[in-house]
């Protein structure tokens, strides 16, 4: 079982990869990625890949909404990363 | 300045023959024995005139039997002695190997603790002198292999002056191994010098691109080699073993942490060496500081050969030191 | 030095990738060139050994140089190349110490396709984030080490470089557009239409689809889009191709140059090569695999050079309509909007349905209006059968 911490790495690294040039570090919990990353669907449908490699979670699409801030992030993995 | 403490010029030899005068005057149970030391003055003359002064009871000439008078040098540090004995070159030592193995250091592991022995046994070893391969080997590396005794190499004039003593004081087995070509080694040392320590390699000379290690007869060797790379601009830095057993593997972790490349020169035979224990443990504790792989410049595996010059192609110089140093380095010609 | 573009006059080797005596294939990547358009990989055209390398990185040179030479297998090489399969040098002491025996010569391991690198420089390589095959080897016979690895900018510091090197690669970048669309405006007669397209099918058949399917495997409407307007071209080729010293020359296949929009500033449209041939999965692939190179900067130099005609979508920005810029030589651009619900009249009745407006660009010289608008169209029929893109 992964920790919120870990969880947060690996989102703000799978993030990296997709929007190299962006500070991370200045993300807040709760804004919306889209908006502060500049992130389009096919740079979210990558976003969501990511995921799937890194964790091995499968986001089906009417959940995709619930990814839209670093905090919902977080809370989705947690209660659906590990629970296959 | 006190006149104590004023610098006195001396020999290797002299600064020997100094440290064990000390000890007979300081502890009644010191006396000397071996080959020739007493009334020849030793087979390379360090005990003269020691018999004029102390006696044939402290001063002691024994028939030529290693293994005799190595026995006694046990039976006698089993009585409360502490003997020194002289074994005139480390080649002869080996009639003497199942003593100082089998006994001196066994016998307190054999006897539950019971008994220590407290026995010093000086020898000399190495080549250069053109004496044959039958009085110029370097074995210290075999005797550092035994649990139970200390191996010794002093390399300056300040330890030839100051291990005899710490060596008397510990309650096991020492053995110091005296490279005979220091023995007219010349130079100053403190009016005051006295008892050393001797669980620590010393930093003889601070570098920051390579470490060469070594010990005994190749220190000065190795000491120039480290003057000609500074003319090169590689800073070398050079550690003095000291003590190959027990050896001193912070002293040359941190060094080859500080450096990341290492060369030891060992004047024995490349396999199964000093050298080779010293790499392995280089490896053990420090592979990850490693930038280039450890060197090493022993001598040739022959038989140390008489003629003069093919002596000296066999030995460890200052020339091959500093071409392993350089390419460690990376450079090349 | 390969042209990457109309107005590209000269690159930058970055760096390299091959070294002479090494075998190469069509296709490989052999050098990162950097252009106004960023760093590019270039791939080699042929195949065979590479004898010599001509350019150094860092160099500015023209496009046409030749930066390296390649010799087909069996050829003999021009210059002795050097031999990566050289043995190991066996230290040789300058004194005058005998030949060491060759049982305790040094023995060295077979070169690997692992960098050979000092246990200490690879260890400062991970922990400053440090790729050791970018770091060239100065120790004995190539051997990376520390000093290596310590003179050579870490992942962070490149990063920080590369941000640096942004602002100039910007305005190299917005004079590149700035000359591109100026020639565009200047030498093409647009001419521009549009049309709503429902996408209801389309966006309903791509819902069921995308329900089966693992999140590697989903879909966007973008790749219907970009099916459709391939499948499309094959009956309007006029639209696919360049227009070349006063005639339009076809393009030798449907290579769609996809607008992307880059975070910093400024764009760049590289090309998905035969759209038409691809299925929509592939296509997928290929979008999300473009789209993130674009935006991380590592594209290939066929993919900037080869588009035939562009696509671009800002409908993501909510925009309805666009009427965009010809990229010249091309002859054609379609633009698509927001996809947004919509009143929509059909048989008598109004409804909401998901719409889409289609706009198109178009160089007057290789084709006209009516052409344009039954184009237009069908790419609308196209996208009404979804099951069939």
């Amino acid at each position: 079982m992964r920790t919120r911490e870990e969880l947060r790495e690996v989102v703000l690294r799978v993030l990296g990869r997709i929007a190299p040039e962006a500070d991370l570090k200045a993300l807040g919990p709760a804004e919306s990625l889209r908006e502060e990353l500049d992130i389009d669907s096919v740079d979210f449908l990558n976003f969501m890949i990511g995921l799937n490699a890194e964790l091995g979670v499968e986001i089906p699409e009417a959940d995709a909404r619930k990814l839209s801030s670093l905090e919902d992030c977080i809370s989705y993995l947690l209660s659906n990363a590990e629970s296959r | 300045m006190s006149a104590k403490s004023a610098k006195m010029r001396t020999t290797y030899r002299e600064a020997i023959r100094a440290a064990i005068r000390e000890a007979l005057l300081r502890d009644e149970r010191v006396f000397l024995m071996g080959e020739d030391v007493g009334r020849y003055g030793g087979c390379f003359a360090v005990s003269k005139g020691l018999l004029a002064e102390f006696g044939s009871e402290r001063i002691r000439d024994t028939p030529l039997s290693e293994s005799a008078f190595v026995g006694a040098g046990i039976g006698a540090a089993l009585g409360g002695m502490r003997p020194i004995v002289e074994i005139m070159t480390v080649n002869f030592s080996l009639l003497a190997l199942d003593q100082i193995l089998n006994n001196a250091a066994t016998i307190l592991h054999m006897s539950g603790g019971l008994f220590n022995i407290p026995l010093v046994i000086r020898m000399t070893t190495g080549g250069g002198r053109q004496l044959g391969a039958q009085h110029s080997h370097s074995l210290e590396g075999w005797y550092a292999h035994i649990p139970g005794i200390k191996v010794l190499t002093p390399a300056t004039l300040e330890d030839a002056r100051g291990m005899l003593w710490t060596a008397l004081e510990d309650p096991d087995p020492v053995l110091i191994f005296e490279h005979g070509s220091l023995y007219n080694m010349e130079g100053e040392i403190g009016g005051d010098a006295g008892a050393v320590e001797i669980s620590q390699a010393a930093l003889r000379r601070p570098g920051s691109g390579v470490s060469l290690i070594t010990y005994g007869g190749t220190l000065g060797k190795t000491l120039q080699a480290a003057e000609v790379l500074e003319a090169d601009g590689i800073s070398a830095e050079v550690i003095d073993l000291r003590t190959l057993r027990p050896l001193d593997t912070r002293t040359i972790i941190d060094s080859v942490t500080k450096t990341h490349r290492a060369v030891i020169i060992d004047e024995g035979w490349r396999s199964g060496s000093i050298s080779a224990e010293i790499t392995a443990r280089i490896v053990e504790n420090a592979f990850y500081e490693l930038d280039a792989p450890v060197a090493r410049v022993c001598s040739a595996e022959v038989p140390m050969p008489y003629a003069k010059h093919l002596e000296e192609a066999a030995l460890p110089q200052v020339t091959a030191i500093v071409a392993a140093a350089r390419q460690v380095m990376g450079r090349h010609g | 030095m390969p042209s990457l573009g109309a107005d590209m006059e000269a690159g930058t080797l970055v760096e390299w990738r091959i070294r002479p005596g090494d075998g190469v294939k069509r296709g490989d990547i052999v050098a990162l060139v950097e252009t106004e358009k960023g760093v590019i990989e270039v791939e080699i055209f042929a195949s065979g050994i590479v004898d010599s390398i001509l350019a150094s990185p860092g160099e500015k040179v023209p496009v046409g140089t030749v930066l390296a030479t390649i010799r087909v297998e069996g050829e003999p090489a021009e210059a002795a190349a050097p031999s990566e399969k050289k043995p190991p040098e066996v230290p040789k002491p300058a004194a005058p110490a005998p030949e060491a025996p060759a049982w305790i010569a040094p023995i060295r391991e077979a070169r690997t396709a692992r960098p050979l690198a000092s246990p200490v420089a690879r260890r400062r390589a991970e922990e400053s984030g440090l790729d050791l095959s970018s770091v060239t080897g100065t120790g004995e016979g190539g051997i990376i080490t520390l000093a290596d690895v310590e003179g050579a900018p870490s992942r962070i510091e490149e990063k920080a470089k590369r941000s640096l090197a942004t602002a100039d690669q910007l305005t190299a970048m917005r004079r590149a557009i700035a000359a591109a669309m100026t020639r565009s405006k200047r030498e093409i007669p647009h001419y521009y239409l549009a049309t709503p397209i429902g996408m209801s099918r389309a966006v309903a058949w791509l819902r069921e689809v995308n329900l089966g399917r693992p999140v590697t495997n989903r879909l966007l409407y973008s790749v219907l889009i970009l099916r459709a307007v391939a499948l499309a071209l094959r009956d309007f080729p006029e639209m696919n191709g360049f227009w070349l010293d006063g005639a339009f020359k076809p393009g030798s296949g449907i290579h769609v140059g996809i607008a992307i929009s880059l975070r910093q500033g400024g764009l760049v449209a590289p090309a998905i090569h035969d759209v038409d041939k691809k299925d929509l999965e592939e296509l997928m692939r290929s979008i999300l695999d473009l789209v993130n190179r674009a935006r991380t900067g590592m594209l290939r130099s066929s993919e900037l050079s080869d588009a035939t005609i562009t696509v671009s979508n800002l409908g993501e920005q909510g925009v309805e309509t666009i009427f965009g810029i010809i990229y010249p030589p091309q002859v054609a651009l379609v633009a698509f909007g927001a996809l947004t619900e919509q009143p929509w009249a059909e048989n008598g009745m109004v409804g909401a349905r998901s719409v889409i407006m289609a706009g198109l660009s178009a160089d007057h010289r290789a084709s006209d209006g009516h052409r344009g608008g039954r184009f237009l169209s069908a790419i609308d029929r196209l996208l009404q059968e979804p099951e069939k893109l």
